[in-house]
């Protein structure tokens, strides 16, 4: 190997400017006007009366340098060569002259990137690695968005929700993905099967034993080989030990499930941030489409898209008419695993005469 | 080149449908890479078994411990030959991007061109979920280069593992009428200037910053992130009426009752009649048409954004703008998920000094954190087991009733220094006076 002639440079986190627009760059910290003249298309104006047209599309967010490229292209051409991306992965073209849009709408459109994900829209699906690259996943990622989303894809390029519709995916509990309006997450079912040949030469114990929410590991000796084990009465499946501990396997092709959560919002508009709430739960793990996942989204999409009122978020909506309305309308069964017994459960319990009938 | 690809009936599915496909992504790199080519082999594998096939390692650059992410097959014959050899070493270079996430189309080709040319597979994720661009798919043998080659073009790797991580902000002051400080500044003082940190982990578990502009919170700071940099505003909100009565002859009053009065989450508007009075102390008041005007009590506002977020343009942030801070926020593990919590409702953040007093408390935080918090522990997990009242001792923040919803509703504490910590109250408040 050829020697290294260069010298690293902790440079950290690049300054944007010279990659932004011009116009945004002149008005900096001088916005005073937004409106949505159309889904996927935004518009600003400034204090100076200087005036920025966005134009948002959605991608596949791990994509080949051909996709890239093209995206390059289409902002060169059509557009003024700007674009930022988005914390869902949606990418942003931005033009100074309003004759741009139109024709930067088609030829993104031509090109197979769908304009929208503005406002009351369901936006792209927060994602994480899964199968593409993640240690630990028990799912894909790119794989579940992609078929969410092209069932989802009317919802992305119309305006029709309550309020705009965030939704996360994760290939694990530990939920990379995040809170979200709807958040899909896989949920072990079965706790992790041991193979104790291998537990002491990869595993550190005693951090194995510390990474237990529930204290169900404990040190033990198996067939003369120091290993773990794990009481199964206290396990709830949550896989934090299979990271520091890959011999204590969690993901199952047949017992690691899918959930669904809902109500999560980081916004402070109107109610303050909330945390997602589990609605459903033993759904398959199936590629290459996973139907069944689809099936129960659209499903809570659709009843909260006929009875939210506007600019209820999906939790506004649901603290509104009740959960016993939310499980009444969307068919869902409630169950006794919806009744929280972690830390802080009474928090959750109805401490009240407040029923609705 | 050109290695045979293998048959791929689950990811061919992906294929189909109008939302973009990342499977016809992969199949176009594969056409000139055969690492592509086993990539693909390996993920069909998966979604045959329904079963991931990557374990971890280590690979790094020289003087760096993170920021690369390992990636080796476990998918073998039984003489411990790699199914798909070409796949075998799959790495992924974390790399941090422009605050903002701003990018010229020139610097999206030239981003291509750094990964292609340096043996990357033409993979790249914009972006992953802490922020950073994701050079997905290179071997052990050409991160170096890869690396160096962006590290020339100005580009950094991003954090991994126990130590600071790549932050994010929001679009804020570039394009946002919302927004209620430099976040783009903010956050490259804050990252910027605790790179070692980042660099080299050596942190109890991970720590993130988050910056939004204003409590919209774009970027889910509050949630996502150890430190949480929200945008706020003392002063009254600001109005416009021209905007205001453009946006009532738009709609009406059942929108403005419905969608505007009714969400306020304090009751903090009122519709008045527009008889020509003047607004008072607190007040913001304007007309939305000839009969009716609303009416603000700013003192009562929470800043929640509702009505700035139904009415652009005729209700904005006020002037006297800063920054709220919430510490804590994490995901599951693994106390359960929690909630960034106040630690300082409101500080300035314009002038040189207030960025470097923003700097300083980071520092602080991350020093407290770093000596205090056990090991694999989120700083929501810490002050969950310290208690907010010995992380404020212990950082050198005065109490303070907007950190709590209400009061303790237990007797189970000592109360012996009563008269000590009234006093501090009453002379936080003459000093303020």
């Amino acid at each position: 190997m050829a020697e290294r002639t260069h010298k690293t440079i902790e440079s950290g986190a690049p300054d944007p400017m010279p990659y932004m627009h011009p116009v945004m760059r002149k008005n900096y910290g001088k916005w005073v006007f937004h409106s949505h003249p159309k889904p996927g298309v935004l518009y600003h104006r400034a204090e100076s009366g200087d005036e920025i047209w966005t134009v948002k599309a959605g991608t596949q967010r791990q994509m080949d340098h051909y996709t890239i490229r093209k995206l390059a292209d289409i902002a060169d051409q059509y557009g003024d060569g700007y674009v930022r991306f988005t914390a869902r992965s949606n990418i942003e073209f931005m033009v100074a002259d309003q004759a741009k849009v139109e024709p930067l709408i088609k030829a993104l459109q031509d090109n197979g990137f769908p304009v929208g994900g503005t406002a009351n829209s369901v936006s792209m699906i927060a994602h994480t690695q899964g199968w593409l690259h993640c240690d630990i996943p028990g799912t894909d990622a790119s794989g579940v968005v992609k078929a969410l989303m092209d069932e989802l894809y009317d919802e992305f390029v119309k305006c029709e929700m309550p309020n705009r519709v965030k939704l996360s995916t994760s290939c694990c509990e530990i939920n990379c993905g995040g809170q979200a309006d709807i958040a899909i997450i896989v949920q072990h079912t079965k706790p992790p099967k041991i193979n104790h040949d291998l537990v002491a030469n990869v595993c550190e114990r005693p951090a194995v034993v510390a990474r237990c929410p529930v204290a169900a590991i404990r040190p033990a000796l198996v067939n003369g080989k120091p290993s773990l084990e794990v009481d199964e009465r206290k396990c709830v499946c949550c896989g934090a030990c299979y990271p520091p501990c890959p011999p204590m396997q969690i993901n199952d092709p047949e017992h690691s499930k899918i959930a669904i959560w809902v109500g999560g919002k980081n916004s402070n508009a109107r109610s303050r941030p909330t945390f997602h709430k589990l609605v459903a739960a033993g759904l398959p793990n199936n590629p290459p489409r996973w139907p069944e996942v689809a099936e129960v989204v659209k499903k809570i999409l659709a009843v909260y898209k006929a009875d939210g009122r506007p600019w209820e978020r999906m939790s506004d909506w649901i603290d509104r008419i009740g959960w016993p309305a939310f499980f009444e309308k969307t068919g869902l069964p409630f169950t006794k695993y919806h009744i929280d017994n972690w830390r802080g459960a009474r928090n959750s319990l109805n401490a009240s005469t407040h029923i609705r009938f | 080149m050109a290695k045979q690809m293998h048959h791929t009936p689950n990811l061919d599915e992906l294929e189909s449908g109008p939302w973009p496909s990342f499977v016809t992504g992969l199949k176009r790199l594969a056409q000139e890479n055969d690492m592509m080519v086993d990539l693909l082999g390996q993920l069909e594998t998966s979604y045959k078994n329904r079963f991931g096939y990557w374990k971890g390692g280590t690979v790094g650059v020289i003087g760096y411990g993170a920021g690369v992410i390992p990636r080796f097959t476990e998918l073998k014959d039984e003489s411990g030959k790699p199914l798909f050899p070409e796949a075998a070493e799959f790495h992924t270079l974390r790399v941090q991007p422009p605050a903002g996430m701003h990018y010229t189309s020139d610097l999206l080709r030239q981003l291509c061109d750094a990964w292609l040319e340096t043996g990357g597979s033409g993979l790249i994720a914009f972006h992953g979920q802490s922020g950073d661009i994701m050079f997905q798919g290179i071997k052990a043998e050409n991160v170096q280069a890869a690396f160096d080659r962006l590290n020339q073009m100005g580009f950094d790797l991003g954090g991994a593992g126990p130590a600071l991580r790549t932050s994010m902000s929001c679009v804020g002051a570039a394009r946002c009428e919302m927004s209620c400080y430099d976040e783009a500044r903010a956050l490259r003082t804050v990252i910027n200037n605790n790179l070692d940190d980042m660099h080299r982990p050596s942190l109890p578990y991970k720590f993130k910053f988050k910056f939004s502009g204003c409590p919209n919170d774009c970027v889910n700071s509050i949630q996502r992130s150890d430190m949480a940099i929200i945008g706020t505003w003392r002063d009254n909100i600001r109005v416009n009426e021209q905007i205001a009565r453009d946006w009532m002859a738009a709609h009406s009053m059942e929108d403005l009752i419905n969608m505007v009065v009714n969400h306020c989450p304090t009751k903090a508007i009122q519709l008045k009649k527009n008889d020509g009075a003047p607004a008072g102390e607190g007040v913001s008041r304007v007309a939305v048409s000839d009969e009716h005007c609303i009416e603000i009590d700013n003192h009562n506002c929470v800043r929640c954004m509702h009505c700035l977020n139904v009415m652009p343009g005729a209700l904005l942030p006020g002037k006297d703008k800063g920054v709220t801070i919430l510490v804590g926020g994490k995901g599951v593990l693994k106390i359960g998920a929690t909630m960034g919590t106040v630690i300082v409702p409101f500080m300035k953040l314009e002038s040189d000094e207030d960025f470097e007093k923003l700097n300083d408390l980071a520092r602080n935080v991350l020093d407290f954190f770093a000596e205090n918090a056990l090991e694999h522990e989120r700083t929501g997990e810490m002050i969950e087991r310290i208690g907010l009242v010995n992380f404020l001792e212990g950082i050198g923040l005065e109490v303070d009733p907007n950190m709590v919803i209400h009061p303790r509703t237990n007797p189970y504490v000592r109360t012996d220094g009563w008269d000590e910590e009234a006093e501090k109250w009453f002379e936080r408040k003459r000093a303020a006076a």
